[in-house]
Order: structure tokens, then C-alpha cells, then sequence
């Protein structure tokens, strides 16, 4: 991080884009879809199929594919297209884009995958209306270059991953006592599986302590780096307003002003 | 006239209407519409708001993607542009609606306004569009489905926001407050509906 995010004096929302441009590296940009700016669970973004899907490590870790794929897609075509779409329209046109590519994935899977379709189901289709990609298309590859906007596909699409794939395990080792479906030792005998994990309360609750393993990580993390730099890390709190969590913030900040 | 009504299957209706507003919550079994139902539920009456935009949107959005499907997409064959031609819809129909409306019933958008462009993004709606057409239910089913819909997500954050309001009350150890205690809460709240699970059998079976 460079020495202008240090100095606190007043800058407006224009100027500090611009300055975060600026200091935003390749790795940081992947570091931000990672960990700080992990799209589930700091950002709280689109967790309706990460509730949802996680009963299992595997559909879980199916799904995070697909919203990989959808998610660097649509902003690659995107931020190609960028000076193309009229600002006006730009949300049903990156509405279309994305609907696009999440058909490409439900005839691929319907095809190839029957079983995956099955346990999936209608959360393939629903990947349209996952708040990450539209807040993504409309945060980052509306205003950047394809290149980093594939990136942060990529890096976003992994930070969904890896959360889905860690709410994958915990539901499925502690709720069915199986891992990828391999029946792991101890389960059945010594250890019974807690059935209140692969039902629909679990994942609620697994969800939650997964946000606070998050945050305790993110904080020392940052605490250490602040130490050894001395300067301010981006104040990327989560704060829970309506707006923040939903992803469609934009449009409801502009109907708002009218 | 009267065969028609006759023939009409009630105890189906039934049925479909109560699992989908306590059996098969949309937001607390599905998990369809988490995004509204975590955001707006920290106060009863935005909660109603949203839920009385939901349930109006959600039953435009079936009664016009029911026909397009069956009346427009199957005969052409061209069934797997299911996703998109649905999403276009209701992201035009929420536009209309509030435009109308702006026009129409200033009073009634003040109060809804604001939640209507939230709906567009809203998973339940669309699930709800698109389950419809997955379950081969008929027109008259595919409304009932999605008024129950709309009504279990009313349900549910009806009593959600209740519970949230207690939350803000409490005192909350510092590493649970905010988002994961309200996630915790959720999920008690969740364990509560398993107790609709035996309704349906016991009640129409």
C-alpha cells in the first residue's frame, strides 16, 4: 500500500476511485477477492445458493465452478463493452450478459452433469440474480480494463469458492459424516452426525460463525501489516445497511436522489 | 359457470398454497430472497412494506411468465431461454410497475418506491417464476404457489423482524454482534418452521 492512504484530510468519493486505481495491484486485486473483500463472507453477497447449496462439499464446490465461470465471463464481455452500453440501460444490459452465460452453464450441466442438475436444481438459474456478479459488472468491469476485469472474476469467483467449499465441509463432515462423499472414520460409531447441520438451520448458523472466523482472521491479518507498514489499510468495513447487503446498491442509491 | 368452479380442485390449491407458506418456506427452508430478508427486517414496518411489494410483483411476474412459457417458448422450441427471457421480464415489469404507479398512486410509491428496484434482484421472484414451470403446475396452481410464496416470505420476515428487534435490545457478546447473531437468530427461527413439517399430511392427507 502506498503512502497516500495514510493522510486523513477530505477527498471525495471521485478522487479516492481514482486513488484506488492507483494503488490497486494485480495481486491486490486478487488478494481483495480472497480474503479482505471476500464476496460472501465480508461482503455478504450473494448467499442465497451459498445457504442453500452447502449441504455437501461437492455440490458446493460445483456451484463455486459455475459462478467462477459466470462471474469472469460476464465481466470480461463487460468491461469490453463498456463504452458501448448507454449509462442509462446498463443494468438490463449486464442482466442480459450474465443471463447469457448462466444459460451456456445450465445446458452444459443439464448434458454432462444430470446428477449435478438434479441436487442444484434451481439454483443454477438463480446464479442471475446472485448480487455478486451485478455488483461486480457494475463496480469494477464497467470502470476497467478486460484484463483486470477477469482478474477480478477469477479472484472474486475464488473468494465465493472457497467460501461455499468451507460451508460445504463443515455441513457435510458434521452433518452426514462423510467428506466428497467418503465416509470419514469415527463418524457412525464413536461420533453420531448432527442432522441439525445438513438442514436448512444449520446453514444459517454455520454462515454465521464462518463471518466471525472471517473477521477475527481479517483483523489480525491487518493488524500485523499495519505494524511492519505503519499506515491505514482501505476501511473496507462491513457496514449492514439495506443497501450493502442486497449488491443492487447503485440502483437503489438512484432512486433515492430522484 | 358452476362445473367450472366445481371442477376446480381445492384441496390442491390448498395444499400448494399452505406447504409454500409453511412447509417449503421460501426463506427459511429454500432460502430464496436472503438478501431482503437480512436487509430490510430490522424494523416492522419497512419489513411489511417489502413483503406488500414482493407479493404484488410476485404474482404479475407469475401471471405473465406462466403464459410465456407455455404459450411462447415451448411451441417454439426454444425452452432454454427460459432464464433470460424471465429475468427481462420482471426487471422490465418492476420498472413499469414503478413508473405506473409514480404516476398513478404517489401516496402508495412513496411508501413501496423504494423497494421496488430491489426486487428486480430479489431470488425469490424469479424462483418462484421458474419453479412454476419445473413443478408443470397449471395457471391456477402457479398463482397459488406464488401468492403462498409471497406470503411465507411475509411470514418470514414478519416474525424475523420481531426477533431482530429484541436482538438490538440484548446484550450481544462483541465477537456475534451484527451480522452473525442475526444469522444465529435466523436459524433458530428456521428450526422453529420444522414444526409445520407433519401439517400437511396430517391436516389434507
Amino acid at each position: 500500500m502506498s503512502e497516500h492512504m495514510s493522510d486523513k484530510t477530505y477527498r471525495s468519493p471521485d478522487q479516492r476511485l481514482e486513488e484506488k486505481k492507483k494503488s490497486e495491484s494485480p495481486w491486490s486485486i486478487v488478494l481483495n477477492g480472497l480474503l479482505f473483500e471476500n464476496p460472501a463472507l465480508r461482503l455478504i453477497l450473494g448467499i442465497c445458493p451459498l445457504l442453500a447449496v452447502t449441504i455437501s462439499a461437492k455440490s458446493s464446490l460445483f456451484m463455486g465452478f459455475a459462478v467462477i465461470f459466470v462471474l469472469t465471463g460476464s465481466e470480461f464481455i463487460v468491461s469490453l463493452l463498456r463504452h458501448v452500453i448507454p449509462v442509462k440501460v446498463r443494468i438490463p444490459a449486464f442482466i442480459t450478459i450474465i443471463a447469457g452465460f448462466v444459460t451456456i452453464v445450465q445446458l452444459v450441466v443439464s448434458a454432462y452433469l444430470p446428477a449435478l442438475n438434479e441436487s442444484l436444481g434451481i439454483y443454477i438459474p438463480l446464479i442471475v440474480v446472485n448480487c455478486v456478479v451485478l455488483a461486480r459488472a457494475e463496480t469494477f468491469a464497467s470502470k476497467r480494463s478486460p484484463a483486470y476485469s477477469v482478474l477480478d472474476g477469477l479472484s472474486m469467483g475464488g473468494g465465493f469458492t472457497l467460501a461455499l467449499l468451507m460451508m460445504g465441509s463443515i455441513r457435510e463432515i458434521l452433518g452426514a459424516g462423510t467428506f466428497f462423499d467418503v465416509k470419514l472414520p469415527l463418524f457412525g460409531s464413536v461420533i453420531e452426525p448432527i442432522m441439525f447441520f445438513s438442514l436448512p438451520p444449520g446453514g444459517f448458523f454455520v454462515f454465521g460463525i464462518c463471518i466471525i472466523i472471517m473477521q477475527w482472521v481479517v483483523i489480525r491479518i491487518k493488524r500485523i501489516t499495519a505494524n511492519k507498514n505503519k499506515t491505514v489499510l482501505a476501511e473496507s468495513e462491513t457496514d449492514e445497511s439495506a443497501c450493502s447487503s442486497c449488491g443492487a446498491c447503485s440502483i437503489c442509491r438512484e432512486s433515492e436522489v430522484k | 359457470m358452476i362445473t367450472f368452479i366445481l371442477s376446480i380442485d381445492i384441496q390442491g390449491l390448498m395444499i400448494i398454497l399452505f406447504s409454500a407458506i409453511l412447509v417449503d418456506n421460501f426463506v427459511l427452508s429454500k432460502f430464496l430472497g436472503i438478501c431482503p430478508f437480512l436487509g430490510v427486517s430490522k424494523n416492522l414496518k419497512t419489513a411489511m412494506g417489502m413483503s406488500a411489494a414482493v407479493i404484488a410483483i410476485m404474482l404479475l411476474a407469475s401471471a405473465i411468465t406462466w403464459p410465456i412459457q407455455n404459450f411462447l417458448l415451448n411451441p417454439m422450441g426454444i425452452g432454454f431461454l427460459q432464464t433470460l427471457v424471465f429475468i427481462l421480464v420482471i426487471a422490465s415489469l418492476v420498472q413499469m410497475v414503478e413508473t405506473i404507479m409514480k404516476k398513478t398512486l404517489p401516496p402508495l410509491y412513496k411508501a413501496l418506491g423504494i423497494y421496488l428496484p430491489l426486487i428486480t434482484t430479489n431470488c425469490a421472484v424469479l424462483g418462484v417464476t421458474i419453479l412454476n414451470i419445473t413443478k408443470d403446475f397449471s395457471f391456477g396452481k402457479a398463482m397459488t404457489n406464488s401468492l403462498g410464496a409471497g406470503l411465507g416470505f411475509a411470514l418470514a420476515l414478519f416474525l424475523f423482524s420481531g426477533v431482530r428487534m429484541r436482538i438490538e435490545k440484548a446484550d450481544v457478546p462483541k465477537a456475534l454482534r451484527g451480522l452473525p447473531i442475526t444469522l444465529i437468530a435466523a436459524s433458530l427461527v428456521s428450526v422453529s418452521f420444522f414444526a409445520f413439517k407433519g401439517l400437511i399430511e396430517n391436516i389434507f392427507g
